[in-house]
């Protein structure tokens, strides 16, 4: 019985829709200041949007936003591109991320996901884990793990929407 | 679990046959999405390091997440495999099945989810099911969630099921049963007038209960034991404060020693930041606080609440798996201060790119307590009150970073911890009494060209008790965006054991293409303690080849 409804279960829904994800399911993160903020109502006025899980414990996901902050100016200037930094920091770190945020002097917007709700609907494995998305909230590329020059990769991705 | 899958299977249908009568709806199409995981890890005998071959000789962990999503309903499951569970993976994770499964659907700002939940309310002191696969952590609720937006900045929530407790080719349900109530209001949301205001306020609240039968035979046990909890919050432009109290009634357990004790929790944060500073400053008391859906469980088993541990998470090797804190269930008093400072670009000391200096210190003590030996008449057990501290010491840390950026090309971060950690006390070493250590960590980062980069750590950690000194080293030569190649080599060259003066080398390959990575690793893998969140587990020596693929679409 439980192989078989396993089965059936699997077909449907596989069968039914065999679309890849491509837009954001919506769940509730809260801001830095304690607000809540629907993931489905995310944009950034037709232009790409960046979305970026990481936690304060995770030295390659720092490594990948300090990086992507030292050139922010300049894609923000030549393409528009909004870069939203989602932590997965729990309770136990949490309360540290607008002062380490503030600390190392990002420019990103930052959402808490404090008990992993979204790193779930989104099918994130282990962080650091990028995401891109088109002026129509489309996810057209992602990215799990950092290494030093990944960010050119995902700059030409960013480049490639806009012209 | 059948009828939930049935339930589960009756939602797809039903998605099915709407999908059918709108072929044109382009915006409510359904998508499906999903990730895998999957390690496998073979071992070898290594009577150098202590490490024994289990009888399989080759272990595996894997999971694949299957997740659907049709306008405003969405429905997911889990398969796990543990054939048999990686070495030191806690008792209770065999065979393959499904190990979570939920049906969610959403109409004006009501959800409702029935299935396996994971729910958060507030810090999580009263309530938190979480999942760490890495852990073998996954205490989820089997039954229903509903989720209400009333408006004016009133969310509302309510829980109510069993517990996952072990997995043996399906979920082992625990005995206890859990009902959870919260509602957060934030404020600012309710006022027009304060809408603008530069100061937001939210306050919250929760009530959280459990059932379980008294099958005690000597004692008279409360069967249903509940857990309040208040927070409140401010936000300003540069500040933020929060604070959660929690009060537990008694609840006998084994973790207590079955004592009629209630049980309390205090945590209080305060931040202060502005560009290039950010200062924040935390205070827990907690005592007594374990609740577990089983008053006879230990370990990571059927916990409904969760007691974050109030230090910093470290991320070197040597210092994050030698001698971690996780909290103590029976309670703590803990302070943090965390901050960071950027000393800006274009100054005598900030350089051309700027530097970042991070500053944590942190501290728990047992509390102070009273005994008073009413084991045989009220069971009290002690008294005591928040904050009120013993001078026995579990850890404490002081750890400063620098990190500079010299060229282009060239990064480096210097890093130094000194941590005294109370073996007695946590009881995750086979050391005993205080073990006080000082570590350094240098770590640089070379880039040949933008996409070919190099990167090296040198640790090492100096303790004259336990096993004594450490020293690693840490090679990892990337090229973007798909290789990398790393060596680690772990050498206790400090032991006083001659024979125990061993080298741990580890050696490892990685392709990444977009969401997939493929790794493969040999070598010797160091007895040590794994921890996520504050949550620990013992690791064993091992030696062997170990691949691990993870990918989502």
């Amino acid at each position: 019985m439980n192989k078989n409804t396993i089965l059936i279960l699997f077909l449907l829904l596989i069968g039914g829709a065999a679309i890849a994800q491509n837009s954001l399911p919506a769940v509730e993160l809260k801001t830095l200041d304690g607000q809540i903020v629907n993931t489905s109502t995310l944009e950034n006025g037709g232009k790409p949007i960046v979305i970026s899980f990481w936690a304060t414990w995770c030295s390659p996901c720092k490594r990948e936003l300090n990086n992507i902050n030292d050139v922010y100016e300049d894609w923000f200037e030549e393409t528009g591109v909004r870069v939203i930094a989602i932590s997965i920091d729990d309770a136990r770190q949490v309360y540290k991320v607008g002062p380490y945020i503030e600390g190392v002097a990002w420019e990103f917007d930052v959402l808490l996901d404090t008990n992993s709700d979204f790193k779930r609907a989104m099918n994130v494995n282990n962080v650091p884990f990028t995401f891109l998305l088109d002026g129509n909230g489309n996810i057209v590329y992602k990215h799990n793990n950092y290494a030093e020059g990944d960010e050119l990769e995902l700059y030409e991705k960013i480049l490639e929407l806009v012209n | 679990m059948n009828r939930s899958l049935l339930a589960l299977f009756l939602f797809s249908l039903f998605t099915q046959n709407s999908f059918a009568q709108n072929p044109e709806g382009n915006n409510n199409e359904g998508v499906v999405s999903g990730n895998v995981s999957v390690i496998v890890q073979q071992y070898s005998d290594d009577p150098d390091i202590g490490a024994e071959a289990p009888p399989e000789k080759v272990a595996m962990n894997a999971f694949s997440n299957i997740l659907f999503r049709k306008g405003k309903f969405s429905s997911g499951i889990r398969i796990e495999s543990y054939a048999p569970s990686l070495l030191g993976y806690p008792e209770g994770f065999k065979g393959t099945g499904i190990g979570y499964y939920f049906g969610e659907f959403t109409t004006n700002g009501l959800t409702v989810t029935a299935g396996t939940l994971y729910e958060q309310f507030g810090s999580g002191m009263a309530l938190r099911t979480y999942e760490e696969n890495t852990l073998g952590l996954d205490n989820s609720i089997l039954g229903v969630r509903v989720k209400y937006n009333a408006g004016k900045g009133v969310y509302l929530k309510g829980i109510y099921g069993y517990q996952r407790y072990k997995f043996d080719f399906k979920i082992q349900p625990g005995q206890g049963i859990v009902r959870g109530f919260d509602g957060e209001w934030q404020i600012n949301d309710a006022f027009p007038s304060m809408a603008d205001t530069k100061i937001k306020y939210v306050v919250g609240g929760s009530f959280v209960s459990k059932f379980q039968q008294d099958k005690n035979p000597l004692l008279f046990v409360p069967e249903n034991v509940g857990t309040s909890a208040a927070r409140f919050s401010l936000f300003g432009s540069q500040f933020s404060f929060s604070s959660e109290y929690v009060y537990k009634i008694n609840d006998p357990s084994s973790d207590n020693g079955y004592i009629y004790t209630p049980g309390q929790a205090l945590l209080l944060n305060l931040n202060y930041f502005k560009k290039g500073f950010g200062l924040a400053l935390a205070a827990k008391s907690t005592d007594n606080m374990s609740f577990r859906s089983d008053r006879n469980e230990s370990l990571n088993y059927l916990l409904i609440n969760y007691n974050p541990a109030l230090t910093k998470a470290h991320t070197y090797l040597l210092v994050a798996t030698l001698y971690p804190y996780a909290t103590n269930i029976n309670g703590e008093v803990a302070f943090q201060a965390d901050l960071n400072y950027k000393i800006k670009k274009k100054t005598k000391l900030g350089g051309k790119y700027g530097t970042n200096i991070s500053l944590n210190t942190a501290i728990a003590l047992a509390p102070n307590r009273t005994y008073l030996n009413d084991q045989e008449g009220a069971r009290l057990g002690y008294e005591t009150s928040l904050f009120s501290i013993s001078d026995s010491l579990f850890y404490s840390d002081i750890n400063i970073a620098v990190s500079h950026k010299f060229t282009k090309k060239f990064k480096a971060k210097l890093t130094y911890f000194n941590i005294a950690f109370n073996a007695d006390a946590n009881l995750i070493t086979d050391a005993h009494g205080m073990v006080y250590s000082n570590t350094v960590v240098f770590e640089g980062t070379y880039n040949f060209t933008p996409k070919h980069s190099l990167r090296f750590e040198l640790q090492g950690l100096f303790t004259e008790q336990d096993r004594g000194n450490w020293a690693a080293i840490v090679l990892e030569y990337s090229m973007s965006p798909h290789w990398f190649f790393a060596v680690i080599d772990q050498y206790n060259y400090g032991n006083p054991v001659e024979s125990e003066q061993v080298h741990y080398l580890y050696g490892t390959v990685g392709y990444i293409k977009d969401t997939t990575r493929i790794s493969l690793a040999y070598g010797r893998q160091r007895e040590g303690i794994f921890c996520v969140g504050g949550v620990c587990r013992a690791v064993p020596a091992s030696n062997g080849v170990n691949l691990t693929i993870t990918s989502s679409f």
